[in-house]
């Protein structure tokens, strides 16, 4: 690359980052970190407004559709796919959408012909027979590949749902290209490293070797793509990005090139607020932005966020509760030389809730500091109080180990931009393991076509007699386990070998480092239950009751037991140590492409299908009825109050869940604290006797 | 010694300064119609607990408590005295902010010295008046209030920060004469921190019916936010009427 300045980073400050790949370089060498209140921040413009009065009209038509507005069926969406789309081409700052149309959904079948087929069918489309034929007979799909080489003990395993939620028929996600490198370096440049980087990726043609030239071919043919794209909305993004505006379409264009080349099942923006902030700051040094246009730019960006969409099947909807996105947009946190990474874009980005509304995407993502400056904190629960409509992640705790210039993908896996990926990993259901251990690999359940028990894990010896027995039941759960792990890592080996090679997201990648680390997420399912159901038979006597054909498909309880949310060690003690030994079975595993496994306990909504899916429990849940929520306990058992349950779930240890461990929390407003409009705080008589007169 | 522990509540924002570990003591003598707690007025059962084993739950979870500390409530803590005072002394040994949330009705000036021990280790006491007027007081209560107006006397006289805490029921204290006469005597508290408006509310009728308790207040509607407001001001109003009468002479 070339080492000296551009035209378009006049009036930044130079560094490492001119002549190398290093965002972070440049945000560091130039940002202005901000201290102050919301004070400065301008409503919205009539043109938002209008904007936006014209996408809601589209959402509720939308609604009134069935769902979705229009699906394309015909053509395949790729980056450079569709002609040039708009709402209001004269009144956007930002433009560009996934199809010609506003909402209309882009026909996506790399990951799964079928898949899409069946989200078309939902709502009344068909795929255009001769796509379809292409992708059954000449195009190869990820769900196909996947399907090839599954044992028939995974597939027991996924139909069983002992795991659960597995990306095998759609995209994975959880991939975040640095889409700030669009508009900071220009694509022509990105191109040329990648160049080299390719050029360097030589010697002995061993498989791996092979692999990462054809990737960084694909790459390279991505970034192209992806300037034309952009030249058929009239804006050539070869050149680095020159003013604010451009810094955020540049931004904007590769994060769409990214949802139109990938319909993964969480597609994040990164952390893009202090970088943007940068180009608007300089803008109003030179005189040529106003807060308000600053402002208007913001809201329009995010307008665009809230209107990406894809085309997904009931069944998808109804595992995540709802069609998200996951456009997770990581704002503030510190920097690890001790200066806030807030800006007063932080702040405006926050704002496109008071100007637009409320909505659930982009998932605006707080980093949390207890150093934050105190005014962005005022400002984040004053907007939480109103809008409800963004998470807190711990920033203190996640920056040791990522830095300073990581992000966030979906709703809690971290990792450092454009130098770290996630392979992800759904989960897998520990309550029913716990379930198998007892029963020998038995599944609970009654198949519904046989009407009898499938033997899904290995024929261990099951449980004997009445009464469940602490040790012996820990012992076969641990053998259970181990067994769980190793299909788990395989299957997910599978999958992620079978993405790569028919479903690579280029562009993304083209907009990481070559040589990224990558993240072997697995996940967890029903932490809390599998802690008080061990609770129960320590603690308390469990009895087996078995059906006709032996096998334990419901417990009864004796005697008190425990429960986790209660900050009691005898039990919160159990979760931990299921948790560290679960995830030193995963580490014992072999993982694809050298990747680093971590693990989650996060599941925020699929918990309800995961506990429909799994019988009675020893902890007297019953069959049918919800997991609790990621590493919540369950609901109804933390008794002594909010900090006693949060602090039982500060206790599993983040190095081994560092994909995330989530706590869903919902307080009334009133159990916050006083109202201040009743509470007289700070009398004192005697200078009220004082003051009156 | 051990105590008779109704239950901890480990996040409580509404019962004193920041937030609090909340310790529900067992046992009450009074029978408020509006209370919300009815299953802590038996005596004498429930878990025991140590003083020990409820700080070292209190420091599982110091975290949270840096501005807040513990707070006596029930039930009514004073029945168990002895242990509360053994409870808070070995809390301030730690540093811990104190806090006593009672009716003051087990106050008399015969046990004074047992009252200056407990309070050399309270940082604050939450004093709730439930009705200022004797008579009314007895049928609200069950109970008189006049050791409850002769513990606020003693509280003054011994300078103790206190919070007066009044729940005002629509048809029982939400009446403005009994708020006028609850702020002229409030006047004469110079150790008043704070007043705490408390509109009822009907969230305890439940505990009735599990405990097969008639609800004495059944059909009261609670009280609004409004209405709190409304009663806050009387209260404040009267008592600067009061203070304008020492002042300035009727």
């Amino acid at each position: 690359m070339a080492e000296t300045m551009q035209k378009e980073w006049e009036g930044f400050v130079g560094g490492t980052w001119t002549s190398n790949v290093n965002v972070r370089d440049f945000i560091q060498k130039n940002y202005t970190p901000y201290e102050g209140d919301e004070s400065f921040l301008a409503g919205p413009t009539a043109t938002t407004t209008e904007l936006w009065n014209q996408v809601l009209d589209l959402f509720q038509k939308e609604r009134e559709n069935g769902g979705v507005l229009d699906m394309d069926t015909k053509i395949v969406s790729t980056v450079n796919s569709h002609e040039a789309g708009y709402l209001d081409k004269n009144k956007e700052k930002i433009v560009g959408f996934q199809t010609d149309k506003p909402l209309k959904r882009s026909l996506q079948p790399f990951g799964g012909i079928r898949m899409a087929e069946e989200a078309c069918k939902a709502y009344g489309y068909t795929v255009d027979p001769e796509i379809s034929y292409i992708f059954k007979h000449y195009r190869k799909t990820h769900n196909e590949g996947v399907f090839d080489v599954y044992t028939p003990e995974m597939r027991s395993a996924r139909h069983n749902a002992i795991i659960t939620g597995l990306p095998d028929a759609y995209g994975r996600g959880r991939i975040i290209g640095d889409y700030r490198r669009v508009a900071l370096y220009g694509v022509d440049k990105l191109i040329e490293d990648k160049e080299h980087q390719k050029a360097v990726t030589c010697g002995t043609m061993t498989e791996d070797v092979i692999r990462l030239r054809e990737e960084l071919a694909e790459q390279v043919k991505a970034l192209k793509a992806l300037k034309a794209m952009a030249q058929r909305y009239g804006f050539d993004i070869s050149k680095p990005a020159s003013n604010a505006q451009e810094a955020i379409q540049w931004v904007y264009f590769g994060y769409l090139g990214a949802v139109k080349d990938q319909n993964g099942a969480a597609m994040s923006l990164g952390r893009t607020s202090t970088f943007i902030d940068i180009y608007v700051e300089r803008d109003i040094q030179k005189g040529v932005l106003t807060e308000e246009q600053a402002q208007e730019l913001i809201d329009h960006f995010i307008m665009k966020l809230r209107m990406v969409k894809f085309a997904r099947t009931p069944e998808y909807n109804s595992l995540f509760s709802g069609d998200p996105q996951w456009v997770t947009e990581s704002i503030g946190g510190m920097g690890i030389d001790g200066r806030t990474m807030v800006t007063k874009t932080s702040f405006r980005y926050l704002h496109t809730l008071e100007n637009l509304g409320t909505a659930p995407e982009p998932n605006l993502t707080v980093l949390w500091s207890k150093r934050l400056p105190v005014a962005f904190k005022k400002y984040c629960a004053k907007l939480s109080i109103n809008t409800s409509s963004f998470q807190y992640e711990n920033d203190d705790l996640m920056r040791v180990t990522h830095g300073d210039d990581y992000a966030i993908a979906c709703c809690v896996s971290s990792m450092r931009v454009g130098k770290e990926m996630q392979f992800f990993g759904a989960r897998a259901n520990l309550a029913k393991c716990l379930l198998y251990a007892i029963n020998g690999g038995v599944d609970e359940r009654l198949d519904a076509k046989t009407g009898k028990h499938n033997q899904v894990g290995p024929k261990y010896r099951p449980v004997e007699g009445d009464y469940l027995d602490y040790d012996d039941v820990m012992a076969k759960y641990t053998d259970m386990m181990q067994w769980l792990a190793k299909l788990y890592v395989d299957t997910l080996n599978c999958i992620h070998y079978m993405h790569d090679k028919y479903s690579y997201e280029a562009l993304q990648m083209a907009l990481h480092d070559r040589d990224v680390k990558r993240y072997f997420a697995t996940g967890i399912a029903g932490m809390s239950v599998v802690a008080d159901s061990l609770s129960a038979i320590k603690y308390a006597k469990v009895k087996c009751i078995r059906d006709e054909f032996g096998v334990v498909v419901d417990f009864e309880v004796e005697g008190d037991f425990p429960k986790y949310g209660n900050n009691d060690d005898r039990v919160d003690n159990i979760a931990v140590e299921i948790l560290n030994k679960f995830m030193d079975m995963i580490r014992s595993n072999y993982c694809y492409r050298n990747g680093v496994p971590t693990t989650s306990i996060l599941t925020i909504t699929s918990n309800v299908v995961y506990g429909k899916k799994t019988g009675n429990t020893p902890d007297g849940r019953k069959k049918g009825q919800p997991l609790a929520p990621g590493a919540n306990p369950m609901h109804g058992r933390d008794t002594h109050g909010a900090a006693a349950s949060m602090a039982s779930v500060a206790k599993l240890p983040w190095s081994n869940a560092q994909d995330g461990i989530s706590n869903t929390f919902t307080i009334i407003p009133g159990a916050l604290g006083k109202d201040s409009q009743v509470f007289v705080g700070d009398l004192d008589i005697e200078s009220i006797k004082e003051s009156l007169d | 010694m051990e105590g008779y522990i109704h239950s901890t509540e480990s996040y409580g924002t509404v019962d004193g300064p920041g937030t609090r570990f909340v310790i529900f003591f067992q046992g009450c003598p009074m029978r408020c119609q509006y209370c919300h707690n009815p299953d802590t007025w038996a005596y004498n059962i429930n878990e025991r607990r140590t003083a020990e084993s409820l700080l070292q739950e209190y420091d599982g979870l110091k975290e949270f408590y840096r501005d807040g500390g513990i707070t006596a409530t029930g039930g009514e803590p004073l029945v168990q005295i002895e242990f509360l005072t053994e409870l808070f002394t070995k809390a301030k040994e730690k540093g811990i902010h104190t806090c006593l949330d009672t009716s003051g009705i087990l106050f008399r000036q015969e046990k004074r010295d047992i009252f200056d021990q407990l309070m050399a280790v309270t940082d604050l006491v939450m004093l709730d008046i439930k009705h200022i007027d004797n008579a009314e007081h007895q049928k609200l209560t069950k109970q008189s209030n006049v050791h409850i107006l002769e513990f606020a006397q003693y509280l003054k006289e011994k300078n103790v920060p206190v919070w007066i805490r009044h729940v005002v029921v629509p048809g029982i204290t939400l009446q403005e004469t009994y708020l006028r006469q609850l702020g002229t005597y409030l006047a004469g508290l110079t150790n008043m921190k704070a007043l705490d408006v408390l509109p009822y509310h009907t969230m305890g009728e439940v505990k009735y019916e599990n405990l097969g308790i008639p609800y004495p207040l059944k059909g009261i509607e609670p009280a609004t936010t409004e209405q709190a407001v409304w009663a806050r001001d009387i209260i404040m109003d009267a008592l600067k009427e009061q203070l304008r009468k020492e002042k300035f002479g009727a």
